[in-house]
């Protein structure tokens, strides 16, 4: 205990580069001291910081966590006497990597029906699906997530039966059991291409359906007497206004039988109509996003989010006046359908030009890890001519602190701002390049495993001797 | 043009230039002895290059795809050919145009050796699935350039954010035996036939596992396990031997392909993603006398690499892709890292028309992860999985793949280090005519579904 109030002076880069010779990849958990699952608190001293609040990185720079809260970070910080200390010459330090739209937790392997949870074609159910109780923190998806800098993420399920796919759900990618911070965060409706088939054919059934099922939803809310203001539950990790589940109520709410929502459904889409649970939209085409921003007429207090969004930057303009934010597709330039045709990987940077906030969409890619690679190759935009990029710094927004923004969570994660959570990862060089990876992830200041099943066979497959006994033994 | 530029070319490095391409005929079918006729071999190549400039790339950083490198380097290239590569005291002949490569990277040009581009082009809807003939699950008698619509946007996307000079066009996945694959020049064309890489040798795409036996399982017929795709493959394999050593009277499309591929002169392209499955097909291919090219998707060759190594097959295959699938689950980001070391062969793939956009960053990330469990290697030999060696394993190599006298000009100028994820091309030659520039607006292919749509010749 003695040693956690001496600051202690460590090279992160120094302590990697030898372990990287020794080839022993996870001795370097424990160059700060008193790891244990409690938030510590440290200091990264003489790094490039960047507080993924749009701002450029700096160099020679400080991050200070105490309490699992980041207490400062940026050039010119005093850190306290009794803050661990380490000296991150060399490395990057970012706030955690926050994705949208990601599927964690909810599926195993991909192909293998059973251990997937990402759609339910067959349930009777739309709107009332909650990702929450799915959720497994042990999911591997979640751990390689983890290691390569992903610290907090927003999940939800695939329109699959409906063009509700039901609510989602923010987490934390932290090594314990209590992944979900936010329990139905959002609801995610398929408009256009998708929403069309599955609402029985067309666009406009899907319009029908949708405004069928919020007219329901404002029906059922009076009768029920749901309140619009949110409520009180049991308060969890950081969840201060959580409403109450309106499914679970039961305030006697009489039903016609022209009705095609469950109760449930209906019930879960009051919060929805009442604006006080975003609405994610999925859509892609230009005039499809205009009926969508149109809705706001009709639906007044929907509080809405576009994701997608491939061809934003022709109605880029609209989409800003509205203040609508978006979660788009990083790189999308293929016409993959005919709601596509205008992809281009100029959208983002030409939306953010016209003044739309833009987080990334981690669904538009294989994997949530390659957020960073995705948001490098917009800042690469910048040197190709006509093309519309990102900034450094407001590409690594559009992966930290604007998706955290998008999903209500502003200030509490995605940036280094004082009072934020200590989601803090360290890069062993710019992390927005291939070339870079994580040295060490801090989730709410708990230095975080970096261990996965990957790692363990890398390291049982790190040679091919069995000269002794056979590889089922290498453990 | 580079069948011209042999004849009007003069001395060594015209003899050079013609006898890489194979001897060829002039109808660009690869010469294994008599030239073949319109009826041996069909549907042949009508690919001519375009004219280009005499060339010369001055200043960059030189990777050559062989593993070499020079710093300031100068590549010369006239009549579709590379004239020479050397360093800053390179001379440089009258009538060459320079180009400044001052803080910039030259790579010859990207080749991806599993695409499907179009077989599976975009728009990606049902009437245009033409890469899987899934009613049989041996189909060696389809070709996959009967399926390539050329006007795929695909292509050009490809070359212009990719550097992809040359492609391998595979059929799918879901049977034992897909039919032949066709290797394509990045070159927009009104038919496939303008698009067929001269000379190069057809493959023939074979798949293991979950596939095959999923999508015949499904339909109540063999093979419906593991054991069974080996069986309808053994048996295939006897019935194409019996018929290869026969009089061939009766023409049989499929076995004129096995027996092709039992001669040596198509190559395998095995889409195998288990260490274990991988090596019963080694030594399947052992029993029947032919030669595996490369594994595709091969997530789990770092578990076998001395296996590879020793039958000389490359890994085709992802940086970091894994879990998609129940054989795929084993997938690791150090793959290719481990069978570098090993001395096996390693080609980064994309099987996906984004990704084909990026395999230099994919690449990248291979090397990374291999560099931080402590295996080092060169970018120069990092920038060969891209090049020299899916030239190889397509049996191109003598033609292009590399920056070597005498080889097809397909030049890629990099805006940066290819390497890095903020590099772009900025121009690629394909046989030393600019197809791609960007900072000319007009320089960049436009397919035919694009006119007239929004976003037409936009920056993609």
């Amino acid at each position: 205990m003695s040693a956690a109030r001496t600051p202690r002076r460590l090279t992160l880069l120094g302590t990697l580069g030898k372990l990287g010779k020794l080839g022993m990849a996870c001795a370097f958990v424990g160059a700060f001291t008193g790891m244990n699952a409690h938030a510590q608190d440290f200091a990264i001293t003489n790094a490039t910081v960047a507080t993924g609040d749009g701002s450029e990185p700096i160099r020679n720079a400080t991050v200070v966590v105490r309490g699992g809260k980041v207490v400062a970070a940026g050039a010119g910080v005093t850190v306290p006497a009794d803050v661990p200390t380490s000296d991150g010459t060399g490395t990057w330090v970012t706030p955690g990597i926050v994705a949208s739209m990601t599927d964690l937790g909810l599926w195993d392997v991909g192909a293998v029906q059973q251990s997937n949870d990402t759609s339910a074609r067959n349930s009777p159910f739309s709107a009332a699906l909650d990702v929450a109780p799915a959720i497994n923190p042990s999911s591997q998806h979640i751990l390689i997530s983890r290691a390569g800098g992903v610290t907090r993420a927003t999940v939800s399920a695939s329109p699959s039966g409906s063009i509700f796919a039901g609510q989602g759900a923010i987490i934390d990618l932290g090594n314990d059991a209590d992944a979900v911070t936010r329990s139905r965060a959002f609801q995610v409706v398929a408009l256009g291409e998708a929403g069309g088939r599955l609402a029985g054919g067309s666009r406009m059934a899907a319009h029908a359906l949708f405004r069928n099922a919020l007219r329901e939803a404002r029906d059922y809310g009076k009768r029920a007497r749901i309140s619009g203001s949110p409520a009180q539950s049991a308060p969890r990790q950081s969840g201060d206004d959580i409403p109450v589940d309106p499914r679970m109520l039961d305030n006697n709410a009489e039903r016609g039988t022209d009705t095609l929502l469950t109760r449930f459904d209906a019930a879960a889409l009051v919060p929805v109509v009442n604006g006080t649970q975003p609405l994610y939209v999925q859509v892609e085409r230009a005039a499809d996003i205009r009926a969508v921003l149109a809705l706001k007429t009709e639906f007044p207090r929907l509080d809405l989010v576009l994701v997608g969004v491939t061809e934003g930057w022709l109605v880029a303009d609209d989409i800003a006046a509205s203040d609508v934010p978006v979660i788009a597709d990083a790189l999308d330039d293929l016409p993959a359908n005919f709601e596509e045709l205008a992809a281009t990987q100029s959208n983002i940077g030409r939306m953010v030009r016209a003044g739309v906030k833009v987080a990334l969409n981690a669904a538009s890619m294989r994997q949530p890890r390659y957020l960073p690679q995705y948001a490098g190759n917009l800042v690469a935009l910048q040197n190709v001519p006509r093309a519309s990029g990102l900034s450094w710094g407001q590409a690594m927004a559009a992966i930290t602190s604007i998706p955290a923004e998008i999903a209500g969570m502003a200030g509490k994660f995605g940036s280094l701002t004082p009072g934020a959570a200590g989601d803090v990862v360290v890069w062993d060089g710019d992390p927005l390049e291939t070339s870079s990876a994580p040295v060490k992830v801090f989730i709410d200041g708990v230095e975080q495993p970096v261990d996965n099943h990957q790692t363990r066979l890398r390291d049982r497959y790190r040679d091919l001797d069995e000269s002794d006994l056979p590889k089922a033994y290498d453990w | 043009m580079p069948y011209r530029a042999c004849l009007i070319m003069g001395g060594a490095v015209a003899l050079a230039a013609c006898s890489t391409t194979g001897a060829s005929t002039g109808n660009g079918r690869p010469a294994s002895g008599a030239a073949k006729t319109d009826a041996e071999a069909p549907y042949a190549s009508t690919y001519k290059a375009y004219p280009g400039a005499p060339t010369a790339l001055v200043g960059a950083t030189v990777f050559d795809g062989e593993g070499g490198h020079t710093e300031n380097g100068t590549v010369l290239f006239a009549d579709g050919k590379v004239v020479a590569v050397g360093g800053a005291d390179l001379a440089i002949p009258a009538g060459y145009t320079r180009v400044d490569g001052t803080g910039k990277f030259v790579t010859p040009g990207i080749i991806d050796i599993h695409s499907h581009l179009g077989d599976y082009p975009t728009p990606s809807v049902d009437a245009h699935s033409d890469g899987n003939e899934a009613t049989s699950p041996t189909t060696p008698e389809v070709w996959a350039e009967h399926s390539v619509w050329p006007q795929d946007p695909g292509f050009t996307r490809a070359l212009a954010n990719g550097g992809i000079t040359a492609l391998q066009i595979l059929p799918g996945s879901a049977n034992l035996m897909g039919g032949r694959s066709v290797t394509l020049k990045n070159v927009p064309s009104r038919t496939v036939q303008g698009m067929k890489f001269p000379g190069a040798p057809y493959g023939m795409k074979m798949a293991c596992g979950e596939n095959p036996k999923r999508v015949y399982g499904g339909k109540g017929r063999a093979p419906s396990t593991r054991m069974g795709n080996f069986a309808v493959n053994r048996q295939t394999w006897l019935d194409a031997k019996e018929y290869a050593a026969g009089d061939r009277k009766k023409r049989d499309l499929g076995k004129e392909t096995l027996a092709g591929v039992l001669a040596g002169d198509i190559l395998i392209h095995n889409h195998c993603y288990r260490a274990d499955e991988m090596a019963l097909v080694l030594d399947m291919a052992k029993e029947f006398g032919y030669k595996v090219s490369a594994f595709h998707h091969a997530v789990e060759s770092y578990k076998i690499g001395d296996l590879l190594k020793a039958s000389g097959t490359c890994s085709a295959i992802w940086a970091d892709w894994y879990g998609f699938k129940m054989e795929a689950y084993d997938g690791i980001p150090e793959n290719a890292a481990l069978l570098q070391r090993e001395g096996a062969c390693v080609v980064i793939h994309s099987d996906d028309e984004n990704d084909i956009q990026r395999l230099n960053q994919e690449a990248a990330k291979a090397q990374a992860d291999g560099r931080r469990m402590g295996i080092d290697i060169s970018d120069a030999t990092v920038i060969s999985w891209l090049t020299l060696n899916p030239a190889k394993a397509m049996g191109i190599d003598a033609m292009t793949g590399s920056l070597t006298q005498g080889k097809m000009a397909d030049v890629v100028l990099w805006n940066g280090n290819p390497l890095s994820v903020y590099a772009r091309p900025e121009k690629v030659w394909v046989d030393g005519a600019l197809l791609f520039d960007a900072t000319d607006a007009k320089r960049r292919p436009v397919s035919d579904f694009e006119l007239g749509q929004p976003g037409e010749g936009d920056v993609k």
